[in-house]
């Protein structure tokens, strides 16, 4: 039944419509309650229209689905081209579904420029729901480019005191990144005639080409990971952004540059993954125990926060380039497992690290403090905070039983495969992120009132624990039972891993 | 059979979340969590009686976690006798503690979450004992961990106690560091996750090596056992993983029973018990077992001696017991080591439910040198603490005395068949009998005799506690007195563990012909050191706090470097402290402060948008908008520009 729709189209331009319907109707602030209601209205239809693409999803091929193309400047073979795969589709989800909690977690918070702020994100929202989809890669470019501006408008607006240095350099970062990529479109279509991402798969390309192609994605990739040493925009940025910022920030668009190292790294460039494997594998390790020890320093809640997502992403690149190794001592199907675990790692850091800002919101809602120093003992004024607190803590340790466990235990599990000492090094997450983790739990949420601010809280409300819940029983349900979220996936993980193991190399 | 191991652990967890999530009252918490841990013991003895007589084991998946690379990663229940003998001793004392608890936590703000929390400790320690594979494995270890955090801080005001929550947590996190790379060892050489998969295929990869450092050669069986076994050392607390155990005390004393006692503290010994067709390949392994547990064994048992609080007392206690498990283990006598596990958990939870006891009588003091003479006041205290404390010191006929008995004389075996390190670790468990007998009388004689040293007000409202808390102490007592001479000859000797545990015939200590009886085991012991060294100890504690009460002050004086140092517990905590807690803070305060901000930010980012405006500040002189530097730079250019054609 929904073969006939566009569903992918939907998925993008409802909500991006929908922005500007927000727009339209709360052009000033004391028309706030329609705007927030048909923004909710808008994120929830999206959400239920991207539900079809998990249910009806056929996970037993490898090929795009929910396809659509039409021609859109046809002198250069650009075309307006979509569809999913097992990688992209359960992101699309997780877009459709993280929207709504942020729209509903600034909605009494935001008293100012209250439509404009929930049209950014749900025309945000459209553009990293296009950049999943898309298939074209001028679509993928314009799309992931068009998505800094609500970010950058966000973070500018909405933003704390150092906002304009945070949003500078957000936007420097990541301009520049992609300036490489759009580099290397352009040579991938001097060679093809084609903007088709799918037919750049099939392109063969000689080493070096391959080699200068890799280092351009790279840099546009892993500044939005962002691995090592390209993440210091990072925590700039979510201390500055509003809350759900952050949560988006963290849950969606730091798996977009995840995202193009299976979209395009990979399969454009196998043999140059596979001999720059060493330097991938060394920069997620360093993600994962510098970054962690870094954490360990941080003194503001949501940096903490921030560098604890640059680690728990390092687990998805290591997933990604340790495949090589695993499969020179077995058959590629082995080598599956770490790509599932990065998968799984993505959608569950979404889960988890959008959790977390939302606590760090919650505390900063009240007290407009985000150091750790000004907090202690808020379990006895906020128990049911606390608890989801705790919760959300552990699930950012790996405990199993939550989400946060599935990914890394996968990604540990099969890097033993390739080399004792990178899972050695990987494992070292396990007492890290306890360690940041709940050392900061210890200091935000139990202990005596630290202060008469700390004394004056009061316990988060319906709406609040709403949200949270929604998310720990999300958080719960795959960690307990992630096979569905695999299942969708194999065929598609299978298809990438055949066709790396293939040198394109004439 | 499903359905019931079903119900045996969803009944806790049922429970938990009622008490826990629904706003409940006190009545309707301490019901339903009693009710639901009610359930899961009746049926454990259910399922006793079905596996143990009537042979039914039962191995399934109960359902497909997730699935990847063509690895079926389960969740499922395998109970045999082990794990149902297991299942039958964590309700047991899951449920005594759970009905103490309504008279312990009585004034307590947090008594439902209390219930909650050991309600969902009683499911997670299920999940662990009746796993069938190692992900559900480490599924219950985290999660009793993640219940044994909570716990520990449960009076999260308390700053010792938040900090000893964080503390058992992280030295916990560091044995499982082991432990999951122990796991993804499994994996990769067996390709399964399954324990009977795991052990039948092992045969094919007990002669491999491995090369983990350049230029070494390595049994792949040592590896992965001793990766294991540092797991096991994390979770029951042995050298040098055994710093959060004393600090655990910080939580309120039914926990302290149930979880850093009687059970979660056992994993390990399990974990090492089930994994025996593994261990038994790597005779380096178990000497490495051996070893650590010996040390654990006697050098925890000494700083028992020096604790003035009663919980430190029993903690340290527990850890030096604890040692004695591992120490079977590594004597390859796991059925030893799981016998001791057993006896162990009902008389050491006897003695902190009974020191709980005491701690309520004394309104929450817990310095044993202020009691006293407590016993005319707690009678049934003191005679279930006579008995948990004779079980716990081997006295002949009490539950300890075979336990302890068989695990001396399997370290005896090992010496013999020559194991290595086997020889320290007989004379350490061998004085370890005399250690154990002299601070557990020196705190008995201390608390329940002598002066009363409390002062007026306490002993004026001193009076033995609510039936509540006294009903579970006699419920424990029972096995304590009588379990061991019940149990021995089935456990050790006949084939209670037969296709469970699995023991090389020349590593076994304990063959059928060698029994002579209980009471010829009885008898025989006289002939033997270990009796004579646990009467001796209890007659220097006598001597040393009733006779000569000046005297041990005295030894304190003469000795009191010995005496400092056990005071510092050998410096662990100061180490670790400095070390690693300090050491990981500095380096992550470096990396940040040096790394991030300074090179990073300071050189790369800002550096090079300085250079971009260095650059531009040249840059721009170039345009200086007079017509004739325009002109003269073109000339210039086309000049240059014919010179190269002609040039060429």
């Amino acid at each position: 039944m929904f073969a006939d729709l566009p569903l992918l189209s939907l998925l993008i331009w409802l909500p991006i419509l929908g922005g500007f319907w927000v727009l339209a109707v709360g052009r000033n602030d004391s028309s706030a309650p329609v705007a927030r209601a048909v923004a909710l209205l808008v994120s929830i239809v999206t959400f239920v229209l991207s539900l079809p693409l998990f249910f009806a999803f056929d996970s037993s091929t490898a090929a795009m689905q929910f396809s659509e193309k039409l021609a859109w400047i046809p002198n250069f073979h650009i075309y307006y081209s979509l569809g999913v795969d097992g990688f992209s589709m359960p992101l699309i989800v997780l877009t459709s579904f993280m929207t709504i909690l942020v729209i509903l977690a600034g909605w009494e918070v935001i008293q100012y420029k209250v439509a404009q702020y929930m049209a950014a994100f749900l025309i945000m929202e459209g553009l990293m729901i296009g950049v999943f989809a898309a298939l074209d890669a001028i679509l993928f470019y314009v799309l992931w480019e068009a998505m800094l501006v609500p970010m950058f408008i966000i973070i500018g607006v909405w933003g704390g005191q150092r906002r304009v240095y945070a949003t500078i350099k957000f936007f420097l970062y990541t301009f520049l990144g992609s300036v490489f990529m759009l580099i290397a479109l352009l040579y991938l279509y001097s060679v093809s005639n084609s903007f088709d991402i799918l037919a750049y798969h099939k392109q063969a390309l000689p080493m070096n080409v391959q080699v200068w192609i890799f280092f351009a994605f790279l840099v546009a990739f892993a500044v939005k990971v962002p691995m090592w040493p390209v993440h210091t925009w990072l925590p700039d940025a979510h201390v500055e952004a509003p809350t759900g910022g952050s949560v988006i920030l963290a849950a969606i668009m730091l798996k977009l540059g995840a995202y193009g190292f299976l979209r395009f790294s990979l399969p454009i460039t196998p043999d140059a993954s596979h001999a720059l494997e060493g330097m991938m594998i060394t920069l997620s390790l360093i993600a994962v125990v510098y970054i962690g020890f870094v954490a360990l320093a941080q003194q503001d809640m949501k940096k903490l926060i921030a560098y604890s997502s640059i680690s728990h992403m390092g687990f998805v690149t290591l997933g990604f380039f340790t495949t090589y190794m695993i499969t020179a001592h077995s058959n590629p199907a082995s080598a599956a497992m770490a790509v599932e675990g990065g998968m799984v790692q993505m959608v569950s850091h979404g889960f988890i690290s959008g959790a977390l800002f939302l606590c760090v919101g919650v505390l900063y809602d009240r007290m407009h403090s985000r150091q750790i120093g000004d907090y202690g003992g808020v379990a006895n004024t906020m128990p049911r905070f606390a608890m989801f607190a705790v919760f959300f803590g552990m699930a950012n340790s790996g405990l199993p039983g939550t989400s946060g466990f599935v990914g890394e235990f996968l990604v540990i599990l099969s890097s033993f495969k390739a080399n004792f000492w990178i899972a050695f090094l990987a494992a070292t997450t396990l007492i890290l992120g306890a360690a940041y983790t709940l050392w900061m739990v210890k200091r935000v949420i139990f202990g005596k009132i630290a202060n008469d601010h700390v004394k004056e809280l009061t316990d988060i409300g319906a709406r609040e624990t709403l949200i949270l819940t929604i998310l720990a029983v999300t958080v719960l349900a795959f960690g307990i039972y992630p096979a569905p979220l695999l299942d969708v996936m194999h065929t598609t993980v299978q298809h990438l891993l055949e066709h790396i193991s293939h040198t394109k190399v004439l | 059979m499903q359905n019931v191991y079903l119900a045996i652990v969803l009944a806790p967890l049922i429970g938990a979340i009622i008490a826990g999530l629904f706003g409940v009252s006190r009545r309707v918490a301490h019901t339903v969590t009693i009710a639901g841990v009610g359930i899961a013991f009746l049926l454990s003895l259910f399922a006793f009686k079905e596996v143990v007589f009537g042979g039914h084991t039962f191995n399934q998946t109960i359902y497909t976690w997730l699935v990847s690379s063509g690895i079926r990663f389960e969740i499922g229940f395998m109970v045999d006798s082990l794990t149902v003998m297991m299942m039958v001793v964590v309700t047991f004392v899951s449920w005594m503690v759970h009905i103490y608890t309504i008279g312990y936590m009585h004034d307590d703000p947090g008594y439902q979450r209390f219930f909650s929390y050991i309600s969902l400790f009683t499911f997670a320690m299920l999940m662990l004992v009746m796993s069938n594979n190692f992900l559900q494995l480490f599924f219950g270890w985290e999660a009793v961990g993640l219940v044994s955090y909570l716990l520990i801080g449960f009076w999260f005001t308390k700053d010792t106690a938040v900090y000893a929550n964080l503390k058992a947590f992280l030295v916990n996190r560091v044995g499982d560091f082991g432990f999951l790379l122990g796991i993804a060892m499994v994996l990769m050489y067996t390709n399964s996750l399954n324990y009977s998969e795991v052990f039948s295929h092992v045969e094919h990869i007990k002669d491999m090596t491995v090369q983990i450092l350049p230029n070494t050669e390595w049994s792949l069986m040592t590896v992965m056992c001793i990766l294991l076994f540092i797991g096991a050392m994390g979770k029951s607390a042995q050298v040098p993983l055994h710093v959060w155990l004393p600090d655990s005390m910080e939580g309120p004393t039914p926990i302290s029973a149930l979880i850093h006692a009687a059970t979660m503290v056992t994993a390990g010994i399990f974990m090492v018990a089930r994994m025996s067709p593994l261990f038994e390949l790597s005779e380096t392994a178990l000497s490495f077992v051996l070893v650590i547990g010996a040390i654990t064994a006697l050098f925890m048992g000494f700083l028992g001696i020096v604790q003035n609080d009663i919980k430190r007392v029993v903690a340290y206690s527990t850890l030096s017991q604890l040692g004695y498990m591992t120490v079977a283990l590594g004597a390859s006598a796991y059925t030893a080591g799981i016998f001791h596990l057993m006896t162990h958990a009902f008389f050491k939870a006897l003695l902190f439910l009974g020191a709980g006891s005491v701690i309520i009588a004394m309104h929450h003091e817990q310095d044993i040198r202020k009691m006293g003479g407590l016993r005319k006041y707690l009678p049934i205290t003191y005679w279930t603490g006579l008995i948990g404390s004779l079980a716990l010191i081997g006295f002949p006929g009490f539950a300890g005395f075979f336990s302890k008995d068989a695990i001396i004389e399997a370290v005896h075996h090992a010496h013999e068949l020559g194991r290595a390190g086997s020889g320290f670790a007989y004379y350490a468990v061998l004085s370890g009998v005399f250690i154990t007998a002299l601070y557990s009388f020196r705190m008995f004689f201390l608390v329940f005799h002598g002066k009363e040293r409390m002062d007026e007000h306490t002993k004026h409202h001193l009076h033995e506690p609510p039936a509540v808390v006294t009903f579970p102490l006699i419920m424990l007592a029972i096995p304590s007195l009588l379990i061991g001479a019940f149990a021995i000859e089935p456990m050790l000797f006949g084939d209670f563990f037969k296709n469970v545990i699995f023991i090389e015939h020349a590593h076994n200590a304990f063959h059928a012909e060698h029994w002579h009886g209980i009471v010829g085991m009885i008898t025989d012991s006289f002939a033997h050191p270990p009796v004579w060294l646990a009467l001796s100890g209890v007659a220097v504690a006598y001597y040393l706090y009733l006779i000569n009460p000046a005297l041990p002050e005295s030894i304190k004086q003469r000795f009191s470097a010995v005496h400092s140092i056990l005071m510092n517990k050998y410096g662990f905590d100061q180490f670790n402290e400095w070390f690693f807690a300090g050491g990981a803070r500095g380096v992550g305060g470096l990396l940040w402060k040096f790394g991030d901000v300074k090179v990073i930010d300071g050189v790369m980012v800002n550096g090079s948008a300085q250079a971009v405006h260095g650059v531009a500040l040249i840059m721009r002189h170039v345009q200086t908008g007079l017509l004739y530097h325009y002109a003269f730079a073109m000339i210039i250019g086309l000049a240059l520009l014919l010179g190269v054609f002609v040039i060429l």
